[in-house]
């Protein structure tokens, strides 16, 4: 097979033209994000800015009259609950679901897979009156629990718990303990990996969401990030610079995320989708 | 093999114990799932019905209990009839247009990346990027990029000679496909990276068997490449379409449903009617079409697993 090299060679160099010119649009971004308004829109496109003014954008943003700060935080704080809730919740459906026998299991698991199909926006309407009787809404909790209430991740963790033997299980009830010590010390421990690719999906489409935000939240003071940019892409109307350092302040901390974690991102996807 | 999902129960003697067991097993069983079940069906299931039943009257939720009619079949009559309803449909169903495409491009990608590169993880990053950014930011962005008088794309569309390029989103003409250009880049990686899980699950042993054959590469391809990765073909085509109806954060930042309706697509419209003009009877009606359009999707996906799919 060493007679193929020069072919991949090629194909490896066409592939990274491809690659680039994929990603061009995001190179604009982060390079217009940094050059004075003026040199934006010029073209021929100066990839690399002439002049600098980036610490001046940035600033601009971070500490301009949108308290951009205070919108990162509240998208911090709704989207590390949202994942922990979530995680905790599914793994120990997904336990229930896959590894105690109980009376009307498969029906009520047929019950929660079905929510699958049912679109965000056709039940909007009475949500949103609920939220109103509950009082959750305009709150964190609230979204928080918005958040959690999504049957994938049960569905996902599932399918991993079926992988462990019940031989396992067993003996450890010979050893006469109780399935929340079995769940605890024995399962989970057992589908670290798919714990973590959950993990990181929950927590990139929370970062993510705009539209129950959108509808769930009124007072500006507890806007999460998405909500934020919007207002200040409104609120800085022409100022493309600007725009773009907001739009790159938005998505390099998950692509930190994403680079750190991508193995479990991209196979946890693949994985997940391709068994089902 | 045990059947999956059943513990063996081991067996002592005495059926007391055995019948504590199962009681046991039964509790632990509810408590396990139940703060997922509340959840769901507090926040999804219970929504859902009232969805049903709101659907059939002409309430708004800013009248209170008072101002709740049934009105019948009326909402979706009126559906029937209504042009914006009708234009969302269609650019909903045109949007359909965007998973083909999006799959052919992954393919061939997700081939020579497979078969011939070198870096496979760096490319897969790359692609996959566009599918993790917020819909905000992306659409921020493209608005632009797209910018009809001196945006970059048209900026490189003079420089190679073309004198009165398209205005983007600023013409009802091209405001769609321009979505839709949005929407393959995006969903691009996503594809790949699963048509890359099936390639590996092909096994080599076919490829050296059709070389020793003198098969070309390219009708290895098609009479190897592409049969076997039907189930994930057919995959990707039914989650494509069903997430083709469901794009809703892309249109509302990147055109509000403009110009003049041309990008309006039935979740947008719905939007609008629940929380721009406060008919709520209407937008659940609207919301039962759309759950019956997904559930007509899913259910060609359950009858096309068994017949067009070969394992």
């Amino acid at each position: 097979m060493r007679s193929i090299k020069l072919s991949r060679v090629i194909v490896t160099l066409f592939m990274g033209f491809a690659g680039i010119l994929f990603i061009m649009p995001f190179l604009w971004m982060l390079s217009a994000s940094f050059k004075p308004e003026l040199d934006v829109m010029k073209y021929p496109i100066q990839w690399i800015p002439k002049t600098w003014n980036m610490v001046e954008n940035y600033r601009q943003v971070w500490a301009g009259a949108v308290p951009f700060s205070l919108y990162y935080w509240n998208s911090i704080k709704v989207t590390l609950m949202s994942t922990a809730l979530s995680l905790i919740i599914s793994a120990m459906a997904a336990y229930g679901f896959s590894k105690i026998v109980f009376k009307g299991r498969d029906a009520l698991f047929l019950l929660v897979l079905a929510t699958f199909m049912i679109p965000t926006q056709a039940i909007l309407v009475p949500q949103f009156i609920m939220y109103r009787w509950l009082g959750l809404f305009d709150s964190h909790i609230g979204l928080v629990l918005l958040a959690a209430s999504g049957v994938l991740g049960t569905f996902l963790l599932r399918q991993f718990f079926l992988g462990i033997h019940d031989e396992i299980i067993e003996s450890a009830r010979i050893d006469a303990a109780g399935h929340w010590t079995i769940f605890s010390r024995i399962a989970l421990p057992l589908v670290q990996p798919a714990l973590a690719t959950y993990m990181i999906l929950r927590f990139i489409w929370t970062w993510n969401d705009y539209q129950n935000p959108l509808i769930f939240l009124r007072s500006d003071s507890l806007f999460t990030l998405q909500l934020g940019i919007r207002k200040f892409a409104d609120f800085s109307g022409e100022f493309y610079s600007l725009m773009m350092a907001g739009a790159v302040s938005a998505i390099l901390p998950l692509l930190i995320i994403f680079i750190i974690g991508q193995k479990q991102v991209i196979e946890g996807v693949a994985m997940g989708s391709v068994k089902g | 093999m045990p059947k999956e999902g059943t513990v063996k129960r081991f067996s002592k003697p005495g059926a007391g114990k055995m019948r504590k067991q199962v009681f046991y097993d039964n509790i632990a069983g509810y408590l396990f799932i139940s703060p997922m079940l509340i959840l769901t069906v507090t926040l999804v299931i219970i929504p859902i019905l009232l969805s049903g039943v709101i659907s059939f009257s002409d309430w708004n939720f800013v009248s209170g209990i008072d101002g709740f009619h049934f009105v019948g079949l009326d909402n979706y009559t009126r559906l029937v009839q209504d042009e914006s309803f009708h234009r969302s449909l269609v650019n909903n169903l045109i949007m359909i247009a965007v998973v083909p495409v999006a799959m052919f491009l992954a393919l061939v990608l997700a081939a020579l990346i497979n078969k011939a590169t070198y870096f496979k993880t760096f490319f897969k990053v790359i692609y996959f990027m566009p599918f993790i950014s917020s819909f905000v930011a992306i659409a921020l962005l493209w608005r632009v990029l797209y910018h009809p008088s001196n945006g970059p794309i048209n900026g490189f569309l003079r420089s190679v000679g073309v004198d009165n390029p398209p205005m983007w989103l600023a013409d009802p003409k091209y405001a769609l496909i321009s979505v839709m250009i949005i929407m393959v880049w995006t969903s691009l990686g996503f594809n790949m990276v699963i048509y890359l899980a099936g390639l590996q699950n092909i096994s080599r042993d076919l490829y050296e068997a059709a070389d020793v054959d003198g098969a070309s590469q390219l009708r290895q391809f098609f009479r190897i490449t592409l049969p076997l990765l039907s189930p994930t073909s057919f995959f990707l085509l039914i989650t494509g379409i069903v997430g083709s109806f469901k794009v809703f954060d892309l249109i509302m930042v990147l055109t509000g449903g403009g110009p003049a309706g041309s990008t309006s697509v039935i979740v947008f419209y719905l939007y609008e009617v629940a929380f721009v003009n406060l008919e709520s009877g209407y937008a659940s009606a609207m919301g039962i079409i759309l759950l019956i359009l997904i559930l007509l999707v899913t259910l060609i996906q359950w009858v096309g697993q068994k017949k067009w799919v070969n394992y």
